[in-house]
């Protein structure tokens, strides 16, 4: 298993409306094992998933897929009945804390928010709940992640992966994108990218991605994508300086970014003079990580901190 | 969202938080109008008259039109002749002052050099201040907690106590399943030097306004300062609040104290279509998916020497009739030289973006350079439509690629 994820993740679906059922067919036709829907009032039935199997995602299966998969009225019913160790929650904003909190109640281990626009005193709660359970959280406001080849959750898209050496991590969507098509353009190839989401609580912060990646084997180097705001990046800079064992490239969104604005995600705002891209900048270059100036150097400063830490 | 220091005020006192007797005028006789009653309540002949923008530092902040005068006046005028001749000497020197600051231009450290109309004065009491202190309650990021900020240095910047002497700033995070507790409010208020009558009364304000944070989704409310009158009461002199506008959903109520005129219009236009928009200063338009892939495009353009116009996320869902009115927006302002297009398809698919951009250009014409940028889902189709849609459009490799062909394009820097 890769880190969080991989080949015997049992995924459960929170939230099956047009995006939720657009992003599941997407998941299975890349190979992810996708075991029951959480449909509350739905109990006992089915959905229909079929299609041609994405040829990027998990090797040695059919070109075709066509899957019932059936719905729960609880996600305890739901784990009962399928063993799943996983759930991706594409619940409206209003609901979505309500779905994450159940999940947690039934236990299981990760728990993959999607959703964006939840209110940030919902999520206040939701850490609260948290506390003392043995559930992960990623998100909310995220991409979800994927084990290139092994597992895909949430709306990443999987062509742009390939099995390799870099673990991303990332508060931004399509600078994952980048990011890891780079990567995968340039030969390293990913063990995981995971979007940790843009809001101002979330479940995972970089820290916990990074420690993740710095006992994997498997992840010879990490590419790490901030933004303004918070102090996210400035807490993982102090972290890697005395803990990361392995090489860190990082870029940093938002050099342009006005004072005060919120910059599209609910998180990436400079208030009080604080959060800004050069702190977050200077913070990272003085624990040793290779920032990428755009991001279209996002492969090449992983290759750069891999050739300064031989 | 922002709100107004009166509604802010107005929300205080729904809650029995204390604030001073005030009424909000929008026109010089409602001020005027204001007056007996505010003196005869308060039995004080002073009133203070506040401009009512979005933006702090009235007090020292100066109007366009009248570079002698402030944003926030105390009225004194009625202090010689007691109450009744007191109440028309106020109300001349508020008619003066009413009729100076009602449609002018109030320029602060907040507002940038253009300033900002005032359209609503805020008529209140005079209060005999003992103390002044300074009190919030902000989203503490790392504990993921709402946190209470108390401090002895009333009426001075946070940002500028919290650099030079943050040991005068004290804390107290709320847990979320209890509430600020009954120490904790104590033990603010001992930290502000509370005694007595004020004591009782700081700690009781302080709980209140911590209750009514987490009923209100608020984002950030800032009271500064708050005041320890001479009869020890405490009261927020000032108000300060913004919310989380994903919660606004359960606040109609809220919802319905938005004024629009403070707000830049085009960033409203954008909200309606559900595209993230900030207007800028450059000549570099941007159109883009994803915040943080469009923060990146706005600081790719300016490193290879341009200046962007605007931050536009375009969102994940967004449909062709979106991308058209993100096109359109981005083409009324007349700083725009050239537009930059940059999409890396996940969710969104490129052909979407291209059918937008297309039906745009077809209905509002293209009178500046274009560059588009495109990768990610249905990418070939996407550039097929372009192609074929004869218009002349540049495309770029890349994200830098594009931004230095645009660049290039308009001319190089604003």
């Amino acid at each position: 298993m890769s880190v969080l994820v991989g080949r015997d993740t049992r995924l459960l679906v929170q939230g099956l409306g047009d995006a939720g059922k657009f992003h599941t067919d997407k998941a299975i036709a890349y190979g992810t094992e996708v075991v029951g829907a959480v449909r509350p009032g739905k109990g006992g039935e089915s959905v229909r998933f079929a299609g041609d199997a994405d040829a990027s995602g998990v090797p040695g299966r059919q070109n075709r897929y066509d899957v019932e998969v059936p719905s729960f009225n609880t996600v305890r019913d739901a784990v009962e009945a399928t063993g799943a160790n996983a759930t991706v929650i594409y619940v409206p904003p209003p609901f979505a804390a309500d779905a994450i909190m159940e999940a947690a109640h039934a236990g299981i281990e990760l728990i993959v928010a999607i959703t964006e626009g939840i209110p940030i005193m919902d999520m206040v709660r939701v850490k609260r709940y948290l506390q003392g359970k043995a559930s992960r959280l990623i998100g909310p406001n995220c991409p979800g992640l994927t084990a290139p080849q092994e597992c895909k959750i949430g709306i990443m898209p999987g062509y742009i992966h390939k099995p390799g050496k870099a673990g991303v991590v990332s508060r931004s969507g399509t600078l994952t994108y980048e990011g890891v098509k780079q990567l995968s353009d340039n030969g390293l190839g990913q063990t995981c990218a995971v979007g940790i989401g843009g809001d101002p609580v979330n479940g995972t912060n970089f820290i916990d991605v990074l420690e993740l990646f710095n006992d994997d084997v498997a992840t010879e180097a990490v590419l790490m994508i901030g933004e303004i705001g918070g102090a996210a990046e400035e807490e993982a800079a102090a972290w890697i300086k005395v803990n990361m064992r392995k090489p860190v490239a990082a870029f940093i969104a938002g050099t342009t970014a006005p004072p005060g604005k919120r910059m599209g995600h609910a998180g990436a705002i400079i208030s009080g003079g604080k959060g800004t891209a050069e702190e977050k900048i200077a913070a990272l270059e003085a624990a040793g990580v290779i920032v990428a100036q755009t991001p279209s150097d996002l492969g090449a400063a992983v290759l750069e901190a891999i050739d300064r830490w031989a | 969202m922002k709100i107004h220091e009166y509604q802010a005020k107005e929300l205080f006192a729904r809650y029995g938080i204390a604030v001073p007797i005030g009424r909000v005028a929008q026109s010089v006789d409602e001020a005027v109008a204001a007056v007996r009653g505010i003196v005869e309540e308060s039995g004080n002949p002073v009133v203070v008259i506040k401009a009512q923008i979005h933006a702090g530092g009235r007090g020292k902040g100066r109007f366009k039109e009248h570079a002698q005068l402030g944003g926030v006046n105390v009225v004194t005028a009625g202090i010689e002749s007691g109450i009744e001749g007191g109440v028309k000497a106020t109300e001349e020197r508020v008619r003066e002052l009413a009729k100076q600051m009602l449609g002018s231009t109030l320029v602060t450290v907040q507002t940038g050099p253009e300033g900002k109309q005032v359209n609503r004065l805020y008529v209140e009491q005079g209060i005999d201040i003992e103390r002044e202190l300074y009190l919030s309650v902000v989203l503490d990021r790392s504990a993921s907690r709402n946190v209470v900020m108390a401090s002895t240095a009333g009426g001075m910047d946070i940002e500028q106590v919290a650099e030079e002497t943050p040991e005068k700033i004290i804390r107290q995070l709320i847990d979320p399943a209890i509430g600020l507790a009954d120490f904790q409010a104590r033990a603010l208020a001992f930290g502000l030097g509370l005694k007595g009558d004020a004591h009782r009364n700081g700690s009781r304000f302080i709980k209140t306004l911590a209750n009514a944070v987490v009923e209100l989704d608020t984002d950030m409310v800032e009271i500064n300062p708050l005041v320890v009158t001479k009869s020890g009461q405490v009261m927020a002199l000032d108000g300060k609040v913004s919310f989380d506008s994903n919660a606004l959903f359960r606040h109609p109520d809220i919802v319905a104290m938005r004024d629009l005129s403070e707000e830049n219009a085009a960033e409203v236009e954008a909200s309606r279509f559900g595209l993230s928009f900030i207007k800028l200063d450059g000549n570099i338009g941007c159109l883009v998916n994803g915040a943080g892939l469009a923060m990146a495009t706005m600081d790719t353009i300016k490193q290879v020497g341009g200046q962007p116009a605007n931050f536009l996320d375009v969102g994940g869902g967004a449909s062709e009739e979106n991308v058209t009115a993100a096109f359109k927006i981005i083409t009324s302002d007349p700083n725009v030289k050239g537009i930059f297009v940059n999409i890396f398809g996940g969710i969104m698919k490129c052909d979407t973006i291209a059918n937008g951009v297309v039906a745009a250009v077809k209905q509002v014409g293209l009178e500046v350079p274009l560059v588009v940028r495109l990768e990610g889902t249905n990418v070939a189709l996407g550039k097929k439509i372009i192609d074929e849609s004869g218009l002349n459009v540049v495309s770029a490799s890349g994200m830098r690629d594009g931004a230095r062909k645009i660049v290039e394009l308009a001319g190089g820097a604003a």
